[in-house]
């Protein structure tokens, strides 16, 4: 199984100076800018606030590099976070609660799923579809209203820690051996990196492509009821609005991370530093007192800029 | 050079006729369902929300055609209509906001068409990223605030009625007309069809594939400026957000309509009919007095459920 890690290897070398480089002239202009930006404590919150992030964009990269894209994941962690505070708050057990966040993610993956492996919808009108039906069924959980009250052992999932290293970073971590292992340790990862780009073949070596595909969105849900939990210990509330647009942001992170959209080539390392790089725009924009609203219009930049140098390197 | 085989006609009139029928149903059924539905005032509402609807569909159809997708409408009908109205109020000239509006839109679809050619990133991450970075310039633009109180000539545009019909009826129908001209009737039109159908064998048949994409995402963006002057003169106000929940309906209208999203079959009047029926759908959902959160999800499940038909359809047809 080293074989598509190590197929991989010149490509990934080829591809470390772009994100990096993304990365370093991003800091280097936020710690010139805003005097904040290099504290210790800053650093620590950029990295606890991409944690999030990271749970989305490392399913979204094994996704895009099936040639698919999954537009509904931040309607659906939204979903999964208004059942999760429910739940605790009918139940009484964040336990309960936590399971039923997983369920609702996992649902939505394995519909995503089914509609474009089974049913052959397109994967961005499939996602486009059941993006409106999670944000209808999330206004209609609360018409409209955040949900609050949830206990505080919730919350500690945000904002404690274990032998000083902040719990969502350990979250994020395990969340990132367990993707980088299922990618280029097991026959499933390698399925991943043959469908992007060459699906006939698989097909013809008999492997069923359908199942690779469910697996692959089912995951992308299982991890958006993850992001949940964290987005609701978080917020301490869950609101019908709160996960809009996250999805944006974990792609932008792919993109800038290096994985090619048509292609299918991946590489998880760079999403995690597409994910550093989203979340270094976003703080160093805020600690300027940015606008959220230009925010997204500069992540929208990046992206842009991304697939465009993705294309550029195409062109040979 | 590409006359399209008389059975793909005879196949797009029984289509439209079974659209036209299900539209029938469902005015049948909200007419029994509802005291309402059948007020003048409630039908010339269908009407106005049909033929705005249709603009920005209209033009997401040539798109569709093509076997791309715009994202962008929705965002681009916000930009459009908080420029124009700027236009309007700022230089008090109703001209001068039209100019604005439809010119911002186009000016949008332009990127847009160049990010899909020259740029080569597939369309619907494009229109993605650029629907987005609308938002964020909208939101920045407008900062929370509202431009309301345009003139009433300006209003006639979208709340006028010509000889008892709502003006938007009309404007409608004129670009029913030479939407349908221009995809059945002209070179243009079919070339586009044919970049749909086969982009390769298009290019070796010597159509510009390029130039017709700019072309056809720089109409769409036209089409979401026109369509941001409709709603501007019917609410009388400009928001950050007025276009946001237009993209899923509008993609909706031309899936319905029957325009595949594989490209290459479709029509402008179908889109029509998709727009009317997505109308009726949305309208009765109202009168009803369902809560209108469900409006997204219904609109999902329609458009998961066109994209459906039309697979099988298509597997059928081969």
């Amino acid at each position: 199984m080293s074989m598509p890690s190590l197929a991989q290897l010149p490509m990934s070398v080829a591809r470390v100076p772009g994100v990096a480089i993304v990365l370093v002239v991003l800091s280097a202009i936020f710690a010139l800018t805003s005097p904040g930006f290099a504290s210790p404590a800053n650093i620590a919150n950029i990295l606890t606030q991409s944690t999030i992030l990271l749970l989305l964009a490392l399913p979204m990269t094994v996704i895009i590099m099936t040639e698919g894209l999954d537009l509904s994941m931040g309607a659906v962690l939204t979903f999964a976070s208004i059942v999760l505070a429910i739940t605790v708050l009918a139940s009484g057990s964040p336990v309960l609660g936590f399971f039923a966040a997983l369920a609702v993610g996992s649902c939505f993956g394995l519909a995503n799923g089914l509609l474009i492996a089974v049913l052959d919808i397109p994967p961005f009108i499939t996602t486009l579809g059941t993006l409106g039906v999670a944000q209808g069924l999330s206004l209609l959980a609360t018409d409209g209203q955040s949900v609050v009250g949830i206990p505080r052992s919730i919350e500690n999932i945000y904002s404690g820690a274990l032998a000083g290293i902040p719990l969502p970073v350990i979250i994020a971590a395990i969340a990132y051996c367990g993707t980088h292992a299922l990618l280029y340790h097991t026959r499933f990862g390698t399925y991943v990196f043959a469908l992007g780009g060459n699906r006939e073949a698989l097909k013809m070596a008999g492997i069923s492509v359908r199942g690779v595909l469910i697996r692959a969105y089912v995951l992308g849900g299982l991890m958006a009821g993850f992001a949940a939990l964290l987005m609701t210990a978080r917020l301490n509330s869950a609101h019908p609005t709160a996960g809009i647009g996250m999805e944006f942001d974990a792609i932008a992170a792919v993109a800038v991370g290096g994985t090619s959209f048509e292609r299918g080539n991946g590489w998880l390392l760079g999403t995690l530093l597409g994910v550093v790089a989203v979340g270094v725009l976003r703080n160093g924009l805020n600690l300027l007192a940015v606008r959220s609203s230009a925010q997204v219009a500069c992540i929208g930049a990046l992206v842009i800029i991304a697939l465009f140098i993705d294309g550029l390197r195409a062109e040979p | 050079m590409l006359a399209r085989p008389r059975l793909a006609l005879s196949r797009d009139v029984a289509q439209a006729a079974y659209r036209l029928l299900a539209a029938a149903l469902l005015c049948a059924m909200l007419a029994m369902l509802s005291d309402v539905f059948l007020t003048t005032s409630n039908i010339f509402n269908v009407l106005r929300q049909t033929s705005l609807l249709f603009l920005m569909a209209s033009g997401l159809t040539l798109v569709i055609l093509t076997a791309g997708l715009d994202l962008s409408v929705g965002a681009n009908i916000g930009l459009s209509a908080c420029l124009a109205a700027t236009a309007i109020k700022g230089a008090d000239s109703p001209m001068l906001g039209v100019a604005t509006g439809i010119g911002c839109g186009a000016l949008i679809g332009l990127a847009n068409g160049i990010l899909v050619t020259a740029l080569r990133i597939p369309s619907f991450i494009a229109t993605y990223g650029v629907m987005w970075m609308l938002a964020g310039m909208t939101y920045y633009y407008m900062a929370g605030d509202t431009i309301h109180g345009f003139p009433p000539g300006f209003r006639q545009l979208g709340s006028g009625y010509l000889l008892g019909v709502p003006m938007p009826v009309y404007v409608m129908l004129v670009f029913l007309l030479i939407g349908t001209l221009f995809a059945q009737r002209t070179t243009w039109g079919q070339q586009i069809y044919a970049i749909g159908a086969n982009p390769v064998a298009a290019r070796l048949s010597g159509v510009p594939v390029e130039r017709r994409l700019i072309l056809v995402y720089t109409v769409s963006g036209a089409m979401a400026g026109l369509a941001s002057l409709i709603v501007l003169a019917r609410i009388n106000s400009a928001q950050g957000d007025i276009g946001e929940d237009l993209t899923l309906p509008a993609i909706a209208a031309v899936l319905v309509g029957g325009t595949s999203l594989f490209g290459g079959y479709g029509t402008v009047a179908g889109t029509l009919i998709g727009a009317l029926i997505l109308t009726l759908v949305l309208n009765g959902m109202n009168l009803l007095q369902i809560n209108s959160s469900w409006q997204p999800l219904v609109t999902g499940v329609i458009i998961l459920l066109a994209v459906w038909i039309d697979n099988r359809t298509r597997r059928i047809g081969e």
